[in-house]
C-alpha cells in the first residue's frame, strides 16, 4: 500500500495559563480533545486510535500517565501510544498519528500533547542529581544562552534583534484568545530594559510556563474529503535526531535540522521555501532561535536571518513571511503541548480559522519543533490543498 | 499489509547492573543486533527506542542513549515512553509507509538502583490512588485473590506456572531465576508477601535491554535466511481504574490477540509458542485465558518474564525470544506479548511466522 494522504480535520486547544488549578490532568486533556472533535464534527466513537505526547514525567511527576488518561480519553479497547521526544514531542506525537494514517493502519486518530507545570515543578525535575556527570544545574537558558552568543558572534547581528523578536511575539499573541501572555501595555523599550537572566537573554525574551493541552484530529483522504469544514492536507512530514556532543558539531545551525528541513520540503515540492511558505510556526523559546532557525530551515542565508526579523518580513502585519502568528512559545509555553500547538497552528492558518492572527490566503505552511540540546527535529508542511 | 520481519535481536538481562550506564549497556546490544545482518546505523531507515525517565531518575534520560546508537550523521529516530514493543510497534507503522526498508528498535531499564514497588506506584491514578503509595505486588494481588476467590485458578496453578517458568528458564543466559529442581510443594510452602502472592509468584526484578532490527520484503529476505515474519500486531488498552474493570479478565489482551490473529490468518492452537511477559504468575494464568491457548502450544520456553522483568524492556524481550526461535528454526509460528499498567491494563500482541 502506498503512502496515504493525511489531512488535519480539527484541532483544539485550551487556554494557557500558569496554572489550571479548576481541572485534573484528565480535564485538561479531555477539554482539548473534545474542541478537536466538535472542530472536526465526530464523535468518541470515531476515532480509531490515540497518539499522545509531553515533555518528562516528572514535570507532573506522574509515571508514563497515558495509562490513567487513558479513559479521559476515550480510548477504552482502543489503541493508545505515547510519544516523548524532548522538547520536539509536541510534534513528533503529531508525526507519529499522521504515520498511523499514512501507514493505513487507522482512518481517524486523535492525537494530543500537553503538559500541567503547575502539578509539579520543572526546575527540581530538570535538576536531579545524576551518578556518573555533574549537573550544571544551569536550566534551558543556561544551555542555550553560549549559543545565542555564537551565533550573535558569527553573523553580526546587532544586539537588540532578540528584543524585536520577543516584541513582536507579544503583540502577535494579543489577536490570540488562547495564548498565555496577553501584555497589552507592553513596550519595546519595557523589554530591552527587563533583568538580564542569561546573557544575552532577558526575562523578557523567555517563554513562560504554562498549563495547556492541544489536540488534533488528523484523517485519511477519505476523511479529509467527508469533512464538512476546510481540511489541512499534510505535505510533507520529517524527523531527525543527532548525538549531543561531539567534536565539530554546529550548534547553532545543527545539521539534523537543515537535513529535517530539506526533506519535509522534498516531500512537500518545495524549492524556495521563503517564496512559497506563507507562514510558520516555529518552535522559539528564547527570542533568538526565530533568526537562528530561519537560517538553517533555509528561509535566510547563513548569518542573515536576524535581516528579515529587523526589516519586519515575520511580522503578521506587512511581513511577507509571519512567523508565530499566534505569539508562539515565547508567549505559551505547556512544553509538552508546545510542538503540537506549532503543528496546529499552521494547520489552522491554511484551513482560514486563525482568526484575528490569520495570514491572508495563507495556502502552505510549515510547523516546526525542536528539543533536547538543539538535538531533536520535527517539522511538517500543510497546505489548503490536497497534495 | 507490507511484509515486514524481524531479522535480528539481541538482549542482554542481569539482576542488577551496578557498574554499567545505560549507554554502556546498549553499545554492544546495538552493535550485536546490526552486525548480525551486516548493517551499519548508516543503513537503518528509522530508529526508535522505548525507555522510562521513572527509572533513570533524570529528565530526558533517552537523550544520553542517544549516544549509544551512534547518531551523526543524524538519523530519523523517535521515542515512546513505553516498553520496547510499542516502539517496535511505531517503526512497524513507519515500514509500512514504504519510505524505508529497515528499522532498529531498542530498549533499557535499569530498575535496581531504585525501588521499583514504589516507583510503580507512581504510575496510578495520580489524584486518588498514588498518594496511598501502594506497592507494586499488593495491587496485583488484589487481582490474584479475586481470580482465586471467583474460582478460576487454584492456589496450585498459580505455582505450576511459577515451577514451569523456573525450569524452562535453566539454560537461558538472560534468566535471572531458574531452577530444574524446585516443585511445587516447594512453592507453595513459601509465605506470602501480598497474599495470596507468594516470592515466586511475582517475576523476578532484572536490568538489561533488548536491540532488535526489522526489515521489510525483500530487504529481509536478503538480511535473514530464515524472517520472523510479523503477520499480525495490535495493541489495546483498558479503563485504569481497579474499581472500573473485571480483573479476572484482560479484554484488551484477548482484543489485540484476536485481532493480531486474525490479521496473521492464524488460528491460536496452530501457534508452537507464545512468550508472554506476565509480571505474576495470576497475570500469566490470565492472559493464557485471554489468547485462549493450550494443546500444543508451548507457553514461555525461555522462561518469560517470571525469570526476568526488566521494566521498559521485558516485552521487547518476548518478541525478541520469539523471533529468535523462528529466526533459527526451532519454531514455525510464534506469538510475543508485551503489557504495560497496573493489572495488564494494556496490552500488545504480535504473531510471527517463519514462512
Amino acid at each position: 500500500m502506498a503512502k496515504q494522504h493525511t489531512a488535519v480535520l480539527g484541532v483544539g486547544q485550551t487556554k494557557y495559563q500558569s496554572t489550571r488549578g479548576d481541572v485534573s490532568m484528565a480535564g485538561l486533556v479531555r477539554e482539548a480533545a473534545l474542541r478537536a472533535l466538535v472542530d472536526a464534527g465526530l464523535e468518541w466513537a470515531d476515532v480509531d486510535a490515540v497518539v499522545i505526547g509531553k515533555a518528562p514525567d516528572f514535570f507532573e511527576g506522574v509515571m508514563m500517565p497515558e495509562l490513567y488518561l487513558a479513559d479521559a480519553l476515550g480510548c477504552v479497547g482502543k489503541p493508545i501510544l505515547r510519544v516523548h521526544t524532548a522538547g520536539s514531542v509536541g510534534g513528533s506525537t503529531a508525526l507519529v498519528a499522521a504515520s498511523l494514517i499514512q501507514g493505513g493502519i487507522h482512518r481517524r486518530v486523535l492525537t494530543l500533547g500537553f503538559e500541567k507545570q503547575s502539578e509539579s515543578n520543572a526546575t527540581w525535575a530538570l535538576s536531579l542529581p545524576q551518578p556518573f556527570s555533574v549537573s550544571i544545574n544551569a536550566g534551558a537558558g543556561g544551555y542555550f544562552s553560549p549559543i545565542i552568543r555564537q551565533y550573535m558572534a558569527r553573523s553580526g547581528a546587532p544586539e537588540l534583534i532578540g528584543c524585536m523578536v520577543a516584541f513582536k511575539d507579544r503583540q502577535h499573541a494579543l489577536r490570540n484568545p488562547y495564548a498565555h501572555l496577553h501584555q497589552h501595555d507592553l513596550t519595546f523599550d519595557q523589554v530591552v530594559e527587563a533583568p538580564m537572566l542569561w546573557d544575552p537573554i532577558r526575562y523578557s525574551e523567555t517563554c513562560p510556563s504554562s498549563d495547556g493541552a492541544c489536540a488534533m484530529v488528523l484523517g485519511d483522504e477519505a476523511a479529509g474529503d467527508a469533512a464538512s469544514g476546510p481540511v489541512a492536507w499534510v505535505h510533507g512530514t520529517a524527523m531527525r535526531s543527532e548525538a549531543n556532543n561531539f567534536p565539530g558539531r554546529d550548534e547553532v545551525s545543527p545539521q539534523a535540522s537543515r537535513d529535517c528541513a530539506a526533506d519535509v520540503f522534498r516531500q512537500a515540492g518545495i524549492s524556495d521555501p521563503r517564496a512559497e511558505i506563507d507562514v510558520v510556526e516555529m518552535y522559539v523559546p528564547f527570542s533568538w532561535y526565530e533568526p537562528m532557525w530561519l537560517e538553517s530551515i533555509g528561509f535566510a542565508e547563513r548569518d542573515a536571518g536576524w535581516r528579515m526579523v529587523e526589516e519586519g518580513a515575520t511580522n503578521l502585519d506587512g511581513g511577507d513571511l509571519p512567523v508565530n502568528c499566534s505569539g508562539g512559545v515565547l508567549s505559551s509555553n505547556p512544553i509538552g503541548a508546545s510542538g503540537m500547538i506549532r503543528f496546529a497552528e499552521a494547520a489552522l492558518q491554511v484551513r482560514g480559522m486563525a482568526g484575528d492572527h490569520q495570514v491572508d490566503g495563507a495556502r502552505r505552511a510549515l510547523g516546526h519543533a525542536y528539543g533536547g540540546g538543539a538535538q531533536y527535529f520535527a517539522m511538517w508542511v500543510v497546505g489548503a490543498d490536497k497534495p | 499489509m507490507r511484509e515486514v520481519a524481524v531479522v535480528a535481536t539481541a538482549l542482554h538481562q542481569v539482576p542488577a547492573l551496578t557498574d554499567t550506564t545505560e549507554v554502556q549497556l546498549m553499545v554492544p546490544l546495538l552493535n550485536a543486533a546490526r552486525e548480525a545482518v551486516g548493517l551499519t546505523q548508516a543503513d537503518i531507515g528509522f530508529t526508535c527506542s522505548g525507555s522510562s525517565d521513572f527509572l533513570a531518575g533524570q529528565a530526558f534520560s533517552f537523550v544520553q542513549t542517544l549516544d549509544a546508537v551512534g547518531a551523526f550523521p543524524p538519523i530519523s529516530e523517535s521515542h515512546v515512553e513505553m516498553d520496547g514493543a510499542f516502539a517496535l510497534y511505531e517503526a512497524w507503522v513507519k515500514l509500512q509507509i514504504g519510505e524505508v526498508d529497515t528499522a532498529l528498535v531498542f530498549s533499557y531499564g535499569k530498575s535496581s538502583p531504585g525501588s521499583l514497588r514504589d516507583v510503580l506506584a507512581l504510575q496510578l491514578d495520580p489524584y486518588f490512588l498514588a498518594p496511598l503509595w501502594p506497592p507494586a505486588e499488593a495491587i496485583a494481588a488484589l487481582q490474584a485473590r479475586l481470580l482465586l476467590e471467583v474460582g478460576i485458578v487454584g492456589a496450585e496453578e498459580l505455582a505450576e506456572i511459577a515451577v514451569r517458568s523456573q525450569r524452562n528458564a535453566v539454560g537461558n543466559p538472560n534468566a535471572v531465576r531458574s531452577s530444574r529442581e524446585v516443585t511445587v510443594a516447594d512453592l507453595m510452602a513459601e509465605a506470602p508477601i501480598a497474599d495470596p502472592l507468594r516470592p515466586s509468584d511475582l517475576a523476578a526484578e532484572s536490568d538489561g535491554g533488548c536491540a532488535v532490527v526489522l526489515a521489510a520484503g525483500d530487504r529481509a529476505r536478503e538480511l535473514c535466511d530464515r524472517p520472523a515474519w510479523i503477520r499480525g500486531i495490535d495493541h489495546r488498552i483498558d479503563a485504569h481504574g481497579l474499581g472500573t474493570r473485571d480483573l479476572t479478565l484482560a479484554p484488551s489482551a484477548a482484543l489485540a490477540a484476536s485481532l493480531a490473529c486474525t490479521a496473521a490468518g492464524l488460528e491460536v492452537d496452530s501457534l508452537d509458542l507464545a512468550e508472554l511477559h506476565s509480571p505474576t504468575t495470576s497475570q500469566e494464568a490470565i492472559l493464557v485465558r485471554a489468547f485462549g491457548l493450550g494443546g500444543s502450544t508451548e507457553v514461555n520456553p525461555s522462561g518469560g518474564a517470571l525469570a526476568g522483568n526488566t521494566l521498559m524492556a521485558a516485552g521487547l524481550m518476548r518478541i525478541a525470544e520469539a523471533a529468535g526461535r523462528i529466526i533459527d528454526g526451532r519454531a514455525d509460528r510464534a506469538l510475543a506479548h508485551a503489557t504495560s499498567g497496573p493489572c495488564l491494563q494494556q496490552n500488545l500482541v504480535c504473531v510471527m511466522a517463519g514462512d
